[in-house]
C-alpha cells in the first residue's frame, strides 16, 4: 500500500490540516517509509488472534443519573478566542 | 543552609520536619536555581508565587504539626497536565493562551499532600517525541555535556523539561508522562529515576491526552525512594476516569526492603538487539550482576513479539491521537487562524497550530483508520498488542521482574535525529512494548557511558506491581553508587 | 450500511408514467434517554437553558477531560430493546465517529458501530383497515447527541450552544421494510407509543426528543433496490409522510425522466413541503470508526437482563390482545385505546367492573372525540375517568338512557361535578315506573286518533309515538319500556 499525493491530500482534508501543494509530495514520501516499515507486521499471523481491547482488565465504570455538573457557562466559554452571550461564535454554516 | 537544592525528597521531607530549614528557604533556593537556569529552556512557564503561596502555606502547616506526605516540596509539573488558571500548552502553538478551569487529578492529588509548584514544564508537543525537540517552545537542553564538548544535548522527551529540571536540581521532582517511553527514556539520559506505573494506576483526567489507550502519568526524581515517595501522592482510583482502576494504592516506601533474595529476573532475549551499543551491553550485563550479587536468580525468557512492538505503536498511538487532537479546532479554546469559511477557518488553525511531527502523525494516524486501511492497520496492530501481552503472560509465569536496558544510546545531540523519523522513534524501543502491554517499568541511574552521559536500566514488573520495581530499582541504585550530577555549566 | 428487507408481501404502489413503482423505507429513529444526566458527563440533560449552561467541560471536549457513562441510560437502552423484542448484546463496545463540525466538540461522537447495545427485533404496526405490519429492527444503539448551531443572530457568524451535546440518544434502526407514506408515519408512532409505555423516552417530536433520518428509494415492484436518499430530522408524524410522499414523487420523476438517482443526504423544508439536498453534508465522509480507547466495553450478565425485563409494563401489543381477550372489543377499538398509556389506563379505570364495550365507545366515542375537538391530551380532560365510568354505570343499571347520558356528560365536561349527583339534582333519572309510563302512552294516543288510524295501517308509524311519548317525559322513560307499550296499545 503506498500513499501518493492525492491521498495525502484527501487525509489531510480529513483531519482539516491546510496543506500546500509543494508539502504534499515530501510528505507521500515520509509516510511511505513508515507505512513501508509498519508493514512488517504482516510477517506475524494473526488470524486466530483478538484485536486487543483494553490492557486493564477491569469491567466498565459507571455513574449514577445525578446532575453533577453545568451551570458555569462562563467558565465553559471564557477560554473561546470568538463567542457572544456565552455562545460559542464560528464562521457562518450553511445547512 | 547550604545546596537545598541538592536534597532528596526524602531528605527534605525530613529536613523539614526537623526545622533544619523551612519551605520557604527551600522553595526560595528553587526559585533561585530555576531562574538561573533557563538557558536550559526547561519551563514553560514559571510560578514563583505560586511556588511561594505553598511554601507559606506548608511552613504553617509544618509549624502546626500538620505537614501532609509532600510538605512543602518543589515540584515542576508537565505542561500536559492542566492546572487551574495556569497557562497549559501541551508543548504546542495551538494551545496558545489556554488557561483551563480545572486542575488534573494528579497535581491536585500533589498539591493536596502538599507539594509546591515552581512551574510548568517543557515537552515535545502533544508528548509526541523522545527528544523534546518538538515542542512549539524551541527544545530544552540537558545539563548533561559529553565530557570536553560543548554540544547541546537533548534530555530525552517527551518528558524534557521534567527531566532536565530534575537532573538540574532546578525541582525535586518533576511528574511526566508515558506513552511509548516518555518517562523512562528522558530519566535515563538525564540520570535519574522515572516511573511508568500500570496503565489505570494514576487517573489520565486533566491530562492532555495523546493516545488514551497508552498514556499514563508517573514520577520522576532523582532517586527511586523518591519517585515512591511522589507515586504514592500521584496515584488513585478516579471516578472521572473509565480506565482508573479501583486498587489500593499501596505503601511503596515501606516496600522498599532491600532484599531481593530468591527473586527471579527475567533477562528477555529479544532485547539484545542487532547494532546495540557495547557499552549499554555491558550496562546491562552489570545490572544482572549486581541483581545476582543481591541474591536474586536470574533467567532467560523470551518475549517474541518484540520487534513488532514499535511499529505496532506507530499505528495505534497516532490514530489514537489524530482523533484525541480532533478538538483543536479554533472553537473553543487555544489558536483560531480566520478562514473564508468553517473548514478552512479549522485548516488554517490546524495547520499553524500543530508543528510538523504532530501534523506527521495526525496524517497516519488518520491514513490507518481511514475506510478501507482500518483493519490492515489498525486492527492489525491491535492484535499484535494481544501478542505482546501474551508475551509478558508467559514470562511471568517463570520471573518476578524483568531487567532491559532503558534506551538503545547516551543522550545525543541536538539536531542529529531529527530528519530521519524512524532513527528518532528507535529510541523507544526498550521501553514502547511495557505500553503496549500496559505494564508498569522503571528507569534507574546505572552508569555513565564513555563520554560520562548517564545510562539507565529498566525494570519491567507484572500489572500493578510497583512496589517490586522500587524494591528492586533501589538495589541497582545502590550498586551503582553515587547519584550521578551534571556539572552546572549552566551557572557559570 | 445496506440492511435486507425482512417485508415478502407487497406493499401499496405508486403511479408512474412507466406503470406502478413501490417505495422502500428505512427509518433511523434517535430517541433521547429520558434521564436526567447526559450519557457520558454529568451535566442535565434537561431541555431547553440559557446557552451553555447545561454544558460540563467534558461535553465542551476540554483538554484532558473523559468519558463516564450513565449506569441509567445503559438499563434504558436494554430496556427499549426489550420492549422492541429484540436481542440484547450482554457485550457491546462504544466507538468514536470522527468527523468536524462546530456543534460537535471533540472531533467525534461516541456511538456504537461494530457491536451495539441490542441486536435484531421487531415492531408490530398497525394499519387502518386492520392490517398488521411486521416491521423489522435492525439495531439499537447508544450514542451522544449534537449541539445546536444557530444560524439567524449574526451577519456572518454562527452561534454555537452545547447544551444538547452528549445528551443520551438511543438509534433505532428499522429495516427496510416500510412502503408508504403512512406506514412510515405509523411505525414512527408505534415506536414512540413503545417508548412512552416504557418510559425510556418522552417521544417529545416538537423538543426534539424523538426524530426520524427516512431513507427512501422506489423500484419497480420486485425489481431490485434503488438508490437511496437519507431525510435527516424529521421531526413529525406528518412531516414523515410529507417527506416520503414528495422524496418517492421525485425519485420516480427523476428515473422516468432518464436520469438516475444521486446517494446523498437530504433535508425536509416543513414550510415548503419539499426535500433539499444539504449542502453541509455534500462532503464524503470517512468516518474512521474506531473503538473509543477512554472506555471500556459495555458488559453485563443474563441477570441484569433479567432484572430489566422482569420490571417491563405492559407493553402496547400485549395490552391491546388482552383487551380484545378480556374485554371483548374489537381489534381496532383495543388498537385506538392502547395508542397512549395513559389512554388505556383511563379506559381500564372507566371499564372496571362495568360494561367494558360500553366504557370503550363512551371513551374513544364521547372522550376522546370531545378531547379532539378541543385540542386536550387525556391529562387535561375535565371530566375524570370515575367520572365517566359513573356515567357507564347509570346507562347500564337503566339510571338513564344513553342520551341523557350525553346530557350528563356535557354538563359534566363544561361545569364538572359528580355525574351521580347530576342526574340526582336535576331530576334526570329515567322513569321505570309503568304505571307512570303508561299514562303518557294513553295521553298520546288520545291525543292523536288520526295518528293512530295511520299507524294502524303502516307499523313503522310506531316510532313517532315512541319519539312522542319520550319528548312528554323529558326524555326519562325507559325507551325500551315505552316502545314495548306503544306496540301493545295500538294492537301491533
Ligand atoms: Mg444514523
Ligand atoms: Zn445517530
Amino acid at each position: 500500500m503506498s500513499v501518493d499525493k492525492d491521498t495525502v491530500r484527501r487525509v489531510a482534508r480529513l483531519a482539516r490540516l491546510a496543506f500546500p501543494e509543494e508539502r504534499l509530495e515530501p510528505m507521500a514520501k515520509e509516510l511511505n517509509t513508515i507505512l513501508a516499515w509498519v508493514e512488517q507486521l504482516n510477517e506475524v499471523d494473526t488470524s486466530k488472534v483478538e484485536p486487543m481491547t483494553s490492557v486493564v482488565t477491569m469491567s466498565l465504570k459507571m455513574r449514577d443519573d445525578v446532575v453533577t455538573d453545568g451551570a458555569r457557562a462562563e467558565a465553559v466559554v471564557q477560554n473561546a478566542p470568538l463567542g457572544e452571550d456565552n455562545y460559542f461564535a464560528v464562521p457562518k454554516v450553511v445547512e | 543552609m547550604s545546596d537545598l537544592t541538592g536534597l532528596t525528597i526524602a531528605e527534605a521531607r525530613d529536613g523539614l520536619k526537623k526545622k533544619a530549614f523551612s519551605a520557604k528557604e527551600l522553595t526560595e533556593a528553587h526559585i533561585k536555581a530555576m531562574e538561573k537556569a533557563r538557558v536550559l529552556n526547561a519551563f514553560v512557564t514559571e510560578t514563583p508565587d505560586i511556588a511561594r503561596a505553598g511554601a507559606a502555606e506548608a511552613d504553617k502547616r509544618l509549624a502546626a504539626g500538620a505537614a501532609r506526605p509532600l510538605e512543602g516540596i518543589p515540584l515542576g509539573i508537565k505542561d500536559l497536565f492542566c492546572t487551574k488558571g495556569v497557562l497549559t500548552t501541551a508543548g504546542s502553538h495551538i494551545l496558545d493562551g489556554f488557561k483551563p478551569p480545572y486542575e488534573s487529578t494528579v497535581s491536585n492529588n500533589l498539591f493536596n499532600d502538599g507539594a509546591v509548584m515552581l512551574g510548568k514544564l517543557n515537552m515535545d508537543e502533544f508528548a509526541m517525541g523522545s527528544s523534546n525537540e518538538t515542542s512549539y517552545y524551541k527544545p530544552v537542553i540537558n545539563p548533561w555535556r559529553r565530557k570536553g564538548s560543548n554540544t547541546p544535548l537533548v534530555p530525552g522527551g517527551s518528558s524534557g523539561g521534567s527531566s532536565a529540571s530534575v537532573a538540574a536540581r532546578l525541582v525535586m521532582g518533576a511528574t511526566g508522562t508515558d506513552t511509548g517511553g516518555s518517562i523512562r527514556q528522558p530519566a535515563a539520559v538525564t540520570g535519574i529515576a522515572g516511573i511508568k506505573p500500570t496503565y489505570g494506576r494514576c487517573s489520565r483526567w486533566g491530562i492532555v491526552a495523546f493516545a488514551s489507550s497508552l498514556d499514563q502519568a508517573g514520577p520522576m526524581a532523582r532517586t527511586v525512594k523518591d519517585c515512591a515517595i511522589l507515586l504514592k501522592s500521584m496515584a488513585s482510583h478516579d471516578p472521572l476516569d473509565s480506565t482508573s482502576v479501583d486498587l489500593p494504592v499501596p505503601d511503596y516506601e515501606a516496600a522498599m526492603t532491600g532484599n531481593i533474595k530468591g527473586l527471579r529476573v527475567g533477562i528477555p532475549k529479544e532485547y539484545r538487539i542487532d547494532g546495540m551499543p557495547a557499552e549499554i551491553e555491558a550496562l546491562w550485563r552489570q545490572g544482572i550482576q549486581w541483581l545476582k550479587d543481591a541474591g536474586a536468580e536470574t533467567v532467560d525468557v523470551s518475549l517474541p513479539h518484540t520487534k513488532y512492538a514499535l511499529p505496532a505503536y506507530y499505528i495505534v498511538a497516532p490514530a489514537e491521537a489524530s482523533s484525541n487532537l480532533a478538538r483543536y479546532d479554533g472553537v473553543r479554546f487555544g489558536l483560531r487562524v480566520p478562514g473564508k469559511d468553517i473548514t478552512s477557518m479549522y485548516e488554517n488553525t490546524r495547520a499553524a497550530g500543530f508543528g510538523r511531527e504532530v501534523q506527521r502523525r495526525i496524517l497516519i494516524g488518520t491514513y490507518v483508520l481511514s475506510a478501507g486501511y482500518y483493519d490492515a492497520y489498525y486492527i492489525k496492530a491491535q492484535k499484535l498488542r494481544t501478542l505482546i501481552a501474551r508475551d509478558f503472560e508467559e514470562a511471568y509465569k517463570k520471573c518476578d521482574v524483568l531487567l532491559t536496558p532503558t534506551a538503545p544510546g547516551p543522550a545525543f545531540g541536538i539536531g542529529e535525529k531529527s530528519d530521519d523519523p524512524i532513527a528518532m522513534y528507535l529510541n523507544d524501543v526498550f521501553t514502547v512494548t511495557v505500553n503496549l502491554a500496559g505494564l508498569p517499568g522503571i528507569s534507574v541511574p546505572a552508569g555513565l557511558s564513555s563520554e560520562g552521559l548517564p545510562l539507565g536500566l529498566q525494570l519491567i514488573g507484572k500489572a500493578f506491581d510497583e512496589a517490586t520495581l522500587f524494591r528492586v530499582g533501589e538495589v541497582i541504585e545502590k550498586a551503582a553508587g553515587v547519584t550521578p550530577r551534571p556539572q552546572a555549566w549552566w551557572e557559570a | 450500511m445496506t440492511f435486507v428487507t425482512t417485508r415478502t408481501d407487497t406493499g401499496p404502489l405508486l403511479d408512474g408514467a412507466t406503470g406502478k413503482w413501490e417505495v422502500v423505507i428505512g427509518m433511523e429513529v434517535h430517541a433521547q434517554v429520558l434521564s436526567k444526566a447526559k450519557l457520558f458527563s454529568g451535566a442535565s440533560a434537561e431541555f431547553g437553558a440559557e446557552p451553555n449552561a447545561h454544558v460540563s467541560f467534558v461535553d465542551a471536549a476540554m483538554p484532558g477531560m473523559l468519558p463516564v457513562i450513565n449506569r441509567y441510560c445503559v438499563e434504558q437502552a436494554v430496556r427499549t430493546g426489550l420492549g422492541l423484542k429484540a436481542k440484547i448484546n450482554k457485550r457491546s463496545t462504544f466507538d468514536r465517529k470522527n468527523y468536524f463540525y462546530p456543534d460537535l466538540p471533540a472531533g467525534y461522537q461516541i456511538s456504537q458501530y461494530k457491536d451495539p447495545v441490542v441486536g435484531e427485533g421487531v415492531v408490530i404496526v398497525d394499519m387502518p383497515g386492520g392490517k398488521s405490519i411486521p416491521v423489522g429492527i435492525e439495531r439499537l444503539h447508544l450514542e451522544q447527541d449534537a449541539g445546536k448551531s444557530l444560524h439567524d443572530q449574526h451577519p456572518d457568524e454562527s452561534y454555537v450552544d452545547l447544551n444538547r451535546a452528549g445528551v443520551a440518544l438511543m438509534e433505532i434502526v428499522s429495516k427496510p421494510d416500510l412502503r408508504s407514506s403512512e406506514e412510515a408515519a405509523a411505525y414512527l408512532k408505534k415506536l414512540r407509543a413503545i417508548v412512552r409505555y416504557l418510559g425510556t423516552c418522552d417521544g417529545n417530536m416538537d423538543e426534539g426528543s424523538m426524530r426520524a433520518d427516512v431513507n427512501v428509494s422506489v423500484r419497480k415492484p420486485g425489481g431490485p433496490l434503488g438508490t437511496r436518499c437519507e431525510i435527516k430530522n424529521v421531526n413529525s408524524m406528518r412531516f414523515v409522510a410529507a417527506a416520503v410522499e414528495y422524496e418517492a414523487r421525485r425519485q420516480i420523476d427523476i428515473i422516468e425522466g432518464g436520469g438516475t438517482i444521486k446517494q446523498e443526504t437530504r433535508l425536509f423544508d416543513s414550510k415548503k413541503g419539499e426535500t433539499r439536498s444539504m449542502r453541509s453534508k455534500e462532503e464524503a465522509h470517512d468516518y474512521r470508526y474506531f473503538p473509543d480507547p477512554d472506555l471500556l466495553p459495555l458488559e453485563f450478565d443474563d441477570a441484569f437482563v433479567a432484572r430489566v425485563k422482569a420490571s417491563l409494563p405492559e407493553l402496547p401489543d400485549d395490552k391491546k390482545e388482552r383487551f380484545v381477550r378480556d374485554f371483548g372489543l374489537s381489534p381496532y377499538d383495543a388498537g385506538v385505546l392502547i395508542a397512549e398509556r395513559e389512554s388505556a389506563d383511563f379506559f381500564e379505570q372507566v371499564a372496571k367492573g362495568r360494561d367494558a364495550k360500553l366504557a370503550a365507545n363512551w371513551v374513544i366515542n364521547e372522550l376522546f372525540g370531545r378531547l379532539n375537538k378541543e385540542d386536550k391530551s387525556i391529562a387535561e380532560s375535565p371530566v375524570s375517568a370515575a367520572a365517566l365510568g359513573s356515567i357507564v354505570s347509570m346507562i347500564s343499571d337503566n339510571t338513564i338512557s344513553g342520551k341523557i347520558a350525553k346530557d350528563v356528560f356535557e354538563i359534566a365536561w363544561t361545569e364538572g361535578g359528580d355525574p351521580a349527583a347530576i342526574v340526582e339534582k336535576r331530576g334526570l333519572k329515567q322513569v321505570t315506573d309503568m304505571g307512570a309510563i303508561e299514562t303518557a302512552v294513553d295521553k298520546v294516543i288520545a291525543a292523536n286518533p288520526q295518528k293512530v288510524e295511520q299507524a294502524k295501517a303502516k307499523p313503522s308509524m310506531a316510532g313517532w309515538f315512541v319519539g312522542q311519548v319520550m319528548k312528554e317525559t323529558g326524555g326519562k322513560a325507559n325507551p325500551q319500556a315505552v316502545n314495548e307499550l306503544v306496540m301493545k296499545k295500538l294492537g301491533l
